[in-house]
């Protein structure tokens, strides 16, 4: 078939679609609305776990490692360990607490003053304060940091508090997961409720079918505009997700501002954006597509011209 | 055209439409197929226009036999026949101009092509000027000359028409008739099915006349005189 007739063909399936979709805007909007709800929800959840991920991301700087040097190690040795700890990869920053600081800042935080006072000599060691890279913030890459210094000879102790970052990683997985069966989930209910209106729209007009199979159309031909509008039932269903959760971002943007703020962190949350857009759009056509066609194969091979 | 050879026809329910009917039909024919309602004429269009498929024997449409034709070259081979029926089979919510252009639509026609041609096909059956009514607007008449206008508008080399006069006054059975002459005159073959005995005297083309299933009369081969004209 020549290609400037199949185009010719595909617009005016295309538009026929459209046009049958304009002339019932009612029945329209309220599939439109199901489809796009049934969207909205794993498109949330996945929402979600990329904001957590980016939000502890940004929390990395609040996830730091304190390297107890061995009491006999000098404060020069330390200063020296912090440049070779600098070089680190993964590393972002680091400090050097000087015993004297410690101290300083245990007496003055802890309450113990007095106490300290009896001591003869300061008990603390010197110790370096580690600032991960936020990309090393994970509980692997923390881990072998954790190693890593724990091997120097000068050092006595790694401390790592790094539990809740493990915790929250793992939630995370969860929450993961759930986005996979959520999108499994509505994703079948999507297909169904294509499937659904297009069986429906296929039993309305039969006579046309049977009349458009009489003068010669082939079945892809009868076919075709029913794809386009599953196809376009999809679209329009991702395009409403796609606002729904927009406007929710936008709503939830300045809360999460500032709750981010108290923890110190300038964490924005964030819509979908680039591949996540593409997945939904992408994913919301293909089942709009897949659901026809099911519908189609099913429903349209029973219809047989009658004379 | 179109060869008939021992066919035979038994519908599931078993009632035997059509048994052992053979005729030919050359290009360019006028021909009418007589006969009572129920005596088979509907069926043997049919088995024409491939709604149906004969029980036994072969028929051959335009050099091809039916019998052999896969599913799906059916629409291609439907293509090539324009059907008039006796209820028209219009779609009722789509104006004149949609449905005559539907064959060329499924055809994949380009629309500059279809609006031509279906203007033409319009003014051959005297409704230019109408392509935006709705079939209800239309007189009866006027509905089936739609149908005919459907059913030229692909330029087929063939015509089959069921009872295309049964709603029509004797003027407006005359007038669509005049317009199958006027089809046949530039080549194209007509295969018309009526009762209307009067009519087909009127116009003395070659009739074929079914009696319960089986052809009883008329001529089953075309006339010497036309075979020889051409």
């Amino acid at each position: 078939m020549a290609l400037g007739t199949l185009t010719t063909r595909h617009t005016q399936a295309l538009f026929g679609a459209l046009g049958r979709l304009a002339r019932a805007p009612l029945a329209t909007a309220l599939t439109l609305l199901v489809i796009g709800l049934a969207l909205v929800l794993p498109a949330a959840l996945g929402l979600l776990v990329r904001n957590a991920e980016s939000a502890t991301g940004g929390f990395g700087h609040a996830v730091d490692m304190s390297v107890y040097l061995k009491r006999g190690v000098s404060l020069a040795r330390a200063r020296e360990l912090a440049v070779e700890a600098r070089a680190e990869p993964g590393v972002a920053a680091v400090s050097v607490i000087s015993a004297a600081a410690g101290l300083r800042q245990f007496r003055q935080y802890s309450g113990f003053g007095a106490a300290l006072d009896a001591l003869k000599s300061n008990p603390l060691p010197n110790v370096l304060r580690i600032v991960p890279q936020p990309r090393s913030s994970g509980p692997a890459a923390l881990e072998a940091l954790r190693r890593t210094f724990a091997s120097w000879p000068e050092v006595g102790m790694v401390q790592l508090d790094a539990q809740w970052v493990l915790r929250f990683n793992a939630i995370l997985a969860v929450v993961r997961r759930l986005v996979s069966i959520a999108a499994v989930l509505f994703g079948a209910g999507v297909l169904a409720v294509i499937g659904n209106t297009i069986r429906l729209e296929i039993l309305n007009r039969r006579d046309e079918i049977e009349v458009t199979k009489l003068v010669g159309g082939s079945n892809a031909f009868v076919r075709r505009p029913f794809l386009y509008t599953g196809t376009l039932y999809g679209l329009g269903g991702a395009l409403l997700a796609w606002l729904v959760l927009e406007t929710a971002v936008l709503g939830l943007q300045a809360p999460v501002a500032h709750l981010a703020s108290l923890y110190g962190s300038g964490f924005v949350l964030a819509g979908l954006a680039g591949r996540e857009l593409a997945v939904l759009f992408g994913g919301g056509m293909a089942l709009g597509w897949l659901g026809a066609w099911i519908s189609a194969r099913r429903h349209l091979r029973g219809i047989e011209p009658r004379a | 055209m179109i060869q008939l050879e021992r066919v035979s026809k038994r519908y599931p329910n078993g009632r035997e439409a059509l048994t052992n009917v053979s005729f030919f039909v050359d290009r360019g024919e006028l021909v009418f197929l007589t006969g009572r309602s129920g005596a088979g004429k509907s069926t043997l269009l049919k088995l024409i226009a491939l709604l149906e498929r004969p029980t036994r024997g072969s028929v051959t449409v335009n050099g091809r036999s039916t019998g052999a034709l896969k599913a799906r070259h059916i629409p291609a081979f439907r293509r090539h026949i324009g059907v008039v029926f006796q209820d028209h089979k219009l779609l009722a919510d789509r104006p004149v101009f949609d449905n005559v252009a539907l064959p060329l639509v499924v055809a994949g026609t380009p629309l500059k092509e279809i609006d031509k041609r279906v203007r033409a096909a319009l003014d051959q059956v005297g409704l230019l000027g109408k392509e935006r009514l709705l079939p209800m607007e239309l007189s009866v008449g006027e509905q089936q000359r739609v149908g005919i206008a459907r059913a030229i508008v692909g330029k087929p080399p063939l015509i089959v028409a069921d009872e295309p006069t049964g709603n029509l006054d004797p003027d407006l059975s005359l007038e669509v008739m005049r317009l199958f002459k006027r089809f046949s005159e530039v080549g194209v073959t007509v295969l018309v099915a009526t009762h209307d005995l009067h009519i087909v005297r009127e116009f003395g083309g070659r009739e074929i006349t079914l009696t319960s299933g089986q052809i009883t009369g008329g001529s089953p081969d075309p006339l010497p005189s036309l075979v020889a004209s051409r």
